[in-house]
């Protein structure tokens, strides 16, 4: 078990770090954003430094770009070109599968948390907060995440998650808190984007730069989606 | 006990569609038989309930003594796979795909070894999605033997491989019977049935048609007619009183003699030709030819 789950984990990511679109995804668009908007400041992010807000928001939009647009899109395309069915015939098995893509996000996401958190701290950023929040409330937000990458991609072709996963990056992108405040959101809209995980998430990591209380709400919606987002995804999800 | 039992399987799809209608074949170790039969036939999904992805609407199978769905755990070590279409990574790399399934048995093939023999060594670290058709079919194939299964089941293996690529795969099944191994192709092509398999099992619309040696089933059948090609056109009333039977012209060109075929008719009939000095295409007046068995069997289906 233990040997077909590394060499699987190892594939996957391998497969993962050499796409280039999953890199620019993961590591590049945040990046960016993280660099161009401390310095030109035009956010209206309520803090002394744009870094101090963005930073946050910035970890919070990788670990939804690796669990939700990465995980969905190539689960996707693997369905649609027959890889998880051959995979079942094989002695690796589900559970095992699951587990070693499991292992491949958490890596990478490891990976994101590194460059982005050294670019932060290059940019000035100073964490004040509460960091032991941070950790469960990245992995809360990545089994929400990844379960509406495959409930995406246990049902739609691949073409079809590619364009469903990218354009709910960019709705949650805006609503989620992440470069936009979402108390700067009209009053309908907050309402919609603080009952969203994107935002739930954005929430607990901003309390690293302000030292403020975490809502428990955002505790609240982010357990709910992880808890609702993967139970949907497999009882909806199409092996072939 | 037989390394693969089909028994009375039926398959029904929903909407009312059966796809496998009360069939039944056994195949043995060291055995490889030909699931043959035209697109539709039922044929896949025969193997996929073999394999597991599918669970017979009555009837029963059996693999190794196991039941594909209730035992799939115990029966993955032991079978090896080729789906008819995909079932790899675009992106991923020959020799790294085949360490990956080398990686979930226990008493795995050398990748190396493998790439080599199946002429894929060149291409080893070429993502699958630039390989060419043929070398996709070789990968797939790799990838089917790599954990030295009992029971290979191989869907369309030569779907679009070219000449050398039919030769190394025909090659490899024949090492795979010597080994012990049991064989279930599934295929289209009569050519490939007839030089690689033991016995031919030939299905359409799910129920089986006839089962043996590519031999017996060519001999089974008696040829009732001699055919040939020769100019459009001929004086067929002439032809018929030469050589004491009815010819009649198919479509331009090609002539159907109703009798039994012997050599004294073949010769009547050559000897009327050189008379006219009209050039003879082919002559059918031998066995029939497999095809002959399946187009026969298939239309009457």
């Amino acid at each position: 078990m233990t040997a077909r789950v590394l060499a699987q984990t190892r594939v996957e990511l391998a497969l993962t770090l050499r796409r280039g679109e999953s890199v620019l995804l993961s590591l590049g668009i945040p990046v960016l954003l993280l660099v161009f908007f401390s310095v030109v400041d035009v956010l209206p992010t309520g803090t002394d430094e744009p870094i101090d807000f963005l930073a946050p928001g910035v970890l919070a939009l990788a670990v939804m770009s690796t669990a939700m647009v990465g995980l969905g899109i190539a689960t996707g395309f693997e369905r649609q070109y027959g890889v998880l069915k051959r995979l079942g015939s094989t002695p690796l098995g589900r559970p095992a599968l699951l587990t070693a893509k499991t292992l491949a996000i958490l890596f990478v996401e490891v990976l994101q948390v590194a460059v982005l958190v050294a670019v932060s701290l290059a940019l000035g950023w100073r964490p004040s907060g509460s960091v032991a929040t941070v950790v469960p409330a990245m992995l809360l937000a990545t089994v929400a995440f990844s379960g509406l990458g495959l409930l995406m991609a246990g049902r739609l072709r691949g073409e079809a998650v590619l364009a469903a996963a990218n354009s709910l990056y960019l709705v949650l992108l805006l609503l989620g808190g992440m470069v936009i405040p979402v108390a700067e959101l009209p009053g309908a809209l907050r309402a919609v984007a603080r009952a969203l995980p994107a935002a739930a998430l954005s929430d607990v990591l901003h309390a690293t730069s302000t030292a403020g209380a975490v809502p428990g709400r955002a505790w609240a919606v982010l357990a709910a989606w992880a808890l609702a987002a993967p139970l949907a995804a497999a009882a909806t999800f199409r092996w072939e | 006990m037989p390394a693969v039992d089909v028994s009375g399987l039926v398959v029904r799809y929903p909407g009312d569609v059966t796809a496998v209608d009360g069939l039944s074949f056994t195949a043995e170790a060291g055995e490889v038989l030909a699931l043959l039969g035209p697109n539709g036939a039922g044929k896949t999904t025969t193997v996929e309930t073999l394999e597991g992805y599918k669970s017979p609407t009555s009837g029963t199978v059996r693999v190794l003594d196991l039941d594909p769905v209730a035992d799939h755990a115990r029966l993955t070590p032991r079978i090896g796979v080729m789906l008819q279409k995909g079932g790899v990574y675009p992106g991923i790399r020959p020799v790294e795909g085949l360490r990956l399934f080398a990686a979930f048995y226990d008493s795995p093939e050398d990748p190396a070894g493998l790439l080599d023999r199946l002429g894929l060594a060149g291409v080893a670290r070429t993502p699958w999605r630039r390989l060419s058709g043929g070398e996709q079919q070789r990968l797939s194939l790799a990838l089917a033997l790599v954990g030295r299964p009992e029971v290979a089941f191989l869907d369309e293996p030569t779907a679009g491989v070219d000449v050398a690529g039919r030769q190394i795969i025909r090659e490899v099944i024949g090492e795979l019977r010597s080994r012990g191994t049991c064989v279930l192709l599934a295929t289209h092509e009569l050519d490939e049935a007839e030089r690689v398999a033991d016995r031919v099992v030939i299905v359409d619309h799910g129920r089986l048609l006839a089962e043996g040696t590519p031999a017996a089933l060519m001999s089974a059948s008696e040829r009732t007619t001699i055919d040939f090609g020769a100019p459009p056109g001929l004086d067929v009333t002439g032809l018929s009183a030469a050589v004491g039977a009815v010819v009649v012209e198919v479509r331009p060109g090609r002539y159907s003699v109703a009798t039994a075929p012997s050599p004294a008719t073949v010769a009547a009939l050559t000897a009327w030709l050189a008379e006219q000095d009209l050039a003879l295409g082919d002559l059918r007046a031998g066995r029939q030819s497999l095809e002959d068995v399946f187009l026969r069997l298939t239309s009457d289906s």
